[in-house]
């Protein structure tokens, strides 16, 4: 049995250890905002934050996050600067990656709240976008990095110490 | 413009092959998802007493934005925020069908459906005004609409739509309705977020891999390697033994692998040892096919596409000619999501949820290969994590369904691994091209010859698009087999391969010819399908024509498109915004221009070399599209394109060995990221032509125009994709 934080609440699995988190998520939490696109930690469609911080999911042994703290795209709420400014910026293409993108961006802005361009393009390397959505994305990133409490930002930071 | 809904039916008729597009209510199977006590006017649109407008959306959305475009167009002409309206995603049924039944491609749906959308808004209008007039009992033109709300200008009493459905349920439905003058629109060709955003940004969107049943199972399939091969013997007893694993069975495309879980059921395939047959294609490779493809050069009778004057006298005559061959490899669609499908099979009865480009086709498939009714088939459409063509093929549906109806009254999903879908694809195909161009004794282009050798893709889909097409009470397998004769019967020509490689230039000797070569290897549309290998080699061999006729690649190509408006003015758009001659130094220019499915885009592409790398720097694309429903989309749409077509314009592609396919994921089949991506400038023709495609046109001018830059650049000509400089 493994239990860890899962968007705030306590929950507690029983499943094969090696069970990548991502699919304690979508088939046994049945969370299904967190995508599968390679199960090799290639494109980061499966991307949760993990203490705060950015992590693959798909290869990730559920037993390695036993007591630690997870956010999915379900537990950011819905109106979340980042997701307002996707919504607004009308970032999403087919929209299979964006969970994942959205989540890359809640922790960077958490470790840097105004990134310039080049530190986005860094961050997000490792999500790929196949419809190439990655031009709104940068824009969408400059404004939720201007629309983002700064305790919010803060409070991520800590976190992930 | 004012339209009588009989006259109407009549034109629209015509357009829908003999359906009566959106209006086939009466005399039909019901149309999937209708609410009791709601007023339905026809097949896409529902109003319900609590003041919903729920719109049936019967095209998928794979990301190019349908959702939001056909939604506007509907609801400007019903007079309510596009943003308000309810969105289903449509089933099958004939009043949903459009030119090629409901088959999303070609870039067709928002040119397809905009007047049959238009038409069906403006009717639903037409009908709610004409009950509030008699409700109020004034003449229809003291009433007025205003954002879902109907007003009467004669005591300024107003009504939500929703109050008026007993009304308008009860109204003779041949009305006369009037279409709104372009300049009354409030909603189309303005920028406006996209209605799926919210669905998308939040993980509520469902795609087909997110349909969640009451005790669902999860299968994977495990293929043969080789295409065309066939499993030999396989540890079945250990299989089925392995944690998790409900069944494990053979079936068409190989061992169908069931259990409680995706992981349970991939760490059972991982399990199971196989011997396979390598079948047809054992010992076939990528420079094998490469050499057949060249053959084709050689071939004594191509299939003659396009001849207009005289080519072997022109040359004969000419001052300069040019030769040269072209080469296109083997692409994988790779969307975002890997396919899926998920299907439950009750007695004689089967329902399913689908990722799918079509519908109508998976239904035909499925009852294909289950023996099973098509109109005791079901088929729920889900949201297309990509599409780019793959999803119009819809083989993963026939696995589901076959698995699901061995497992009866269980909800059955297959997915495929990323390695699957990577290596099970249905490929751009590799083309070779010979071409040939001709410079009189002014250095005027006077001759043109381009041969496509290419397998074709219409004989892999014939035998699907008789299913679909023919009538129900064809038998699937003798429609399977028509489809198949079809396939046979065109023999050397493939209008999916050869498009785009008749050039705009006005030109006097033109002849683009065809040569198929089967390798065996299965083909389909690949984004834009092709043109994206025949832009590149039309578009780059102008650039080396107009190198040999010591011209500007842009001053050359005006010379010849001067009764070409339209490819013009995207040229001269593109060429302006672009600084065109006045790169900053170390910048290097290249610039092509491409029809694609009745759009026009041009692009100049700036890069920097160093050594033998080199970056694209920077993309300024012009586009006419006709009219843009929602300016956003075509501006992301084109950077789409732009992007999927760098990943086929400088990434590996697939190759090909011992009759399989060598790469497995991203890894060693990469695609563009995000600090690869250029900075990308669209620029839109402003136009009041009726609205064309623009999902996939984006994409074929990038190759060429990247190719004639690098030349730029170097000196070096790039005959072959992906394009790497020595
Ligand atoms: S699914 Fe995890 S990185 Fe691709
Ligand atoms: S929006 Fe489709 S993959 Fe990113």
């Amino acid at each position: 049995m493994t239990t860890f934080q899962l968007n705030g609440q306590s929950v507690s699995v029983e499943v094969a250890a090696d069970t990548p988190l991502l699919w304690v998520l979508r088939d046994h939490l049945q969370l299904t905002g967190t995508k599968f696109g390679c199960g090799a930690g290639l494109c980061g469609a499966c991307t949760v934050l993990i203490d705060g911080q950015a992590g693959r999911s798909c290869t990730l042994p559920v037993v390695e996050i036993e007591g630690r703290s997870v956010t999915t795209i379900e537990g950011l709420g819905g109106d979340h600067p980042v997701q307002q400014a996707w919504v607004e910026g009308s970032v999403a293409q087919c929209g299979y990656c964006q969970t994942g993108q959205i989540l890359g961006v809640v922790s960077l802005l958490g470790q840097n709240p105004h990134p310039d361009d080049a530190a986005i393009k860094t961050a997000l390397s490792g999500n790929i976008c196949r419809c190439g959505a990655y031009q709104d994305i940068i824009r969408a990133v400059h404004v939720a990095a201007g629309r983002m409490p700064p305790q919010a930002a803060e409070h991520d930071k800590e976190e992930t110490v | 413009m004012k339209l009588s809904r009989r006259g109407f039916l009549i034109g629209a008729g015509l357009v829908g092959g003999g359906l009566v597009i959106g209006f086939r209510l009466k005399g039909s199977a019901p149309v999937p998802g209708v609410r009791e006590g709601s007023f339905q006017p026809n097949a896409y649109l529902q109003i319900t007493p609590d003041d919903n407008v729920i719109f049936q959306m019967a095209r998928a959305e794979m990301g190019q934005g349908v959702y939001h475009g056909m939604t506007t167009i509907i609801a400007e002409e019903l007079d309510i925020d596009p943003a308000r309206v309810e969105v289903e995603l449509a089933g099958v049924h004939p009043g949903f069908a459009l030119a090629m039944g409901q088959l999303t491609g070609g870039s067709m749906s928002v040119a397809m459906g905009w007047e049959p959308l238009r038409n069906a808004g403006a009717l639903a209008r037409a009908l709610l005004v004409a009950a509030a007039a008699s409700r109020w009992g004034v003449d229809r033109d003291r009433v007025e609409t205003e954002d879902g709300v109907v007003s009467n200008r004669n005591t300024g009493e107003k009504l939500r739509y929703g109050d008026l459905v007993e009304d308008a349920r009860a109204m003779d439905p041949d009305v006369d309705f009037v279409l709104k003058d372009p300049a009354d629109f409030r909603w189309i060709g303005r920028e406006a977020p996209r209605i799926d955003g919210y669905l998308k940004s939040t993980g509520k969107a469902i795609f087909g891999m997110d349909v969640s049943l009451p005790g669902l199972k999860t299968a994977v399939v495990l293929r043969p390697p080789q295409f065309g091969g066939q499993v030999r013997s396989w540890n079945a007893d250990t299989v089925r033994e392995l944690p998790g694993v409900i069944q494990a069975f053979e079936i068409h495309t190989g061992i169908a692998i069931v259990a409680d879980s995706y992981w349970e059921a991939r760490q059972a395939a991982g399990n199971t040892h196989v011997e396979w047959d390598k079948g047809p294609l054992a010992g076939l490779d990528s420079e094998k096919i490469r050499k057949e493809l060249l053959q084709g050069l050689e071939a004594p009778e191509p299939h003659e596409v396009v001849d207009e004057g005289d080519t072997a006298t022109a040359f004969a005559g000419a001052r300069q000619l040019l030769d040269a061959v072209y080469m296109a490899p083997f692409l994988p669609h790779s969307t975002m999501e890997p396919q899926n499908a998920t299907a439950l099979v009750r007695g004689e009865s089967c329902e399913m949820w689908v990722p799918s480009q079509a519908p109508d086709m998976t239904r035909a498939v499925v009852a294909f290969f289950t023996g099973l009714r098509q109109e005791a088939i079901t088929i729920h459409s889900t949201l297309l994590g990509g599409g780019f063509g793959r999803r119009g093929y819809v083989d993963f549906a026939g696995e589901a369904a076959v698995i699901a109806q061995k497992i009866p009254d269980v909800p059955i999903k297959v997915i495929w691994s990323r390695e699957d879908d990577m290596q099970h694809d249905y490929y751009r195909p590799a083309s070779c091209h010979g071409i040939k161009g001709a410079l009189d004794a002014d250095g005027r282009l006077v001759a043109w010859e381009h041969r496509v050798v290419s397998s074709s893709i219409f004989k892999g889909l014939a035998p699907n698009m008789a299913m679909t097409a023919l009538p129900a009470f064809v038998p699937s397998r003798m429609a399977e087999s028509i489809g198949r004769s079809a396939g046979d019967l065109i023999d050397q020509w493939d209008p999916m391969t050869s498009e785009g490689a008749h050039i705009p230039y006005a030109v006097p000797n033109i002849k683009v010819s065809q040569v198929l070569s089967e390798q065996g290897i299965p083909v389909g549309f690949w984004r834009s399908v092709g043109n994206s290998h025949t832009a590149f080699v039309a578009e780059s061999f102008m650039d080396e024509m107009a190198h040999a006729a010591l011209a500007d690649p842009v001053k050359f190509r005006r010379t010849y498109l001067t009764d070409k408006p339209r490819h013009l003015a995207v040229l001269n758009l593109a060429v302006e915004k672009s600084g065109w001659g006045n790169a900053p130094p170390g910048r290097y220019q290249g610039v092509a221009v491409h029809e694609c499915f009745r759009s026009f885009v041009a692009m100049v592409v700036e890069v920097t070399v160093s050594g033998s790398d080199y970056a694209v720097e920077r993309v300024v694309a012009a586009v006419d599209c006709g009219l843009a429903v929602n300016p956003n989309i075509v501006r992301a749409q084109v950077e789409s394109s732009i992007v999927y077509g760098l990943t086929a314009a400088i990434k590996d592609p697939i190759t090909i060995e011992d009759g399989a396919v060598r790469q497995s994921n991203f890894h060693d089949a990469p695609v563009l990221r995000i600090n690869e991506a250029p900075r990308m400038e669209v620029y839109i023709v402003d136009s009041v032509e009726a609205p064309t495609g623009i999902g996939e046109p984006g994409l074929p001018p990038l190759a060429p125009a990247l190719a004639n830059a690098l030349f730029a650049a170097t000196g070096q000509r790039l005959r072959e994709l992906p394009l790497r400089l020595a």
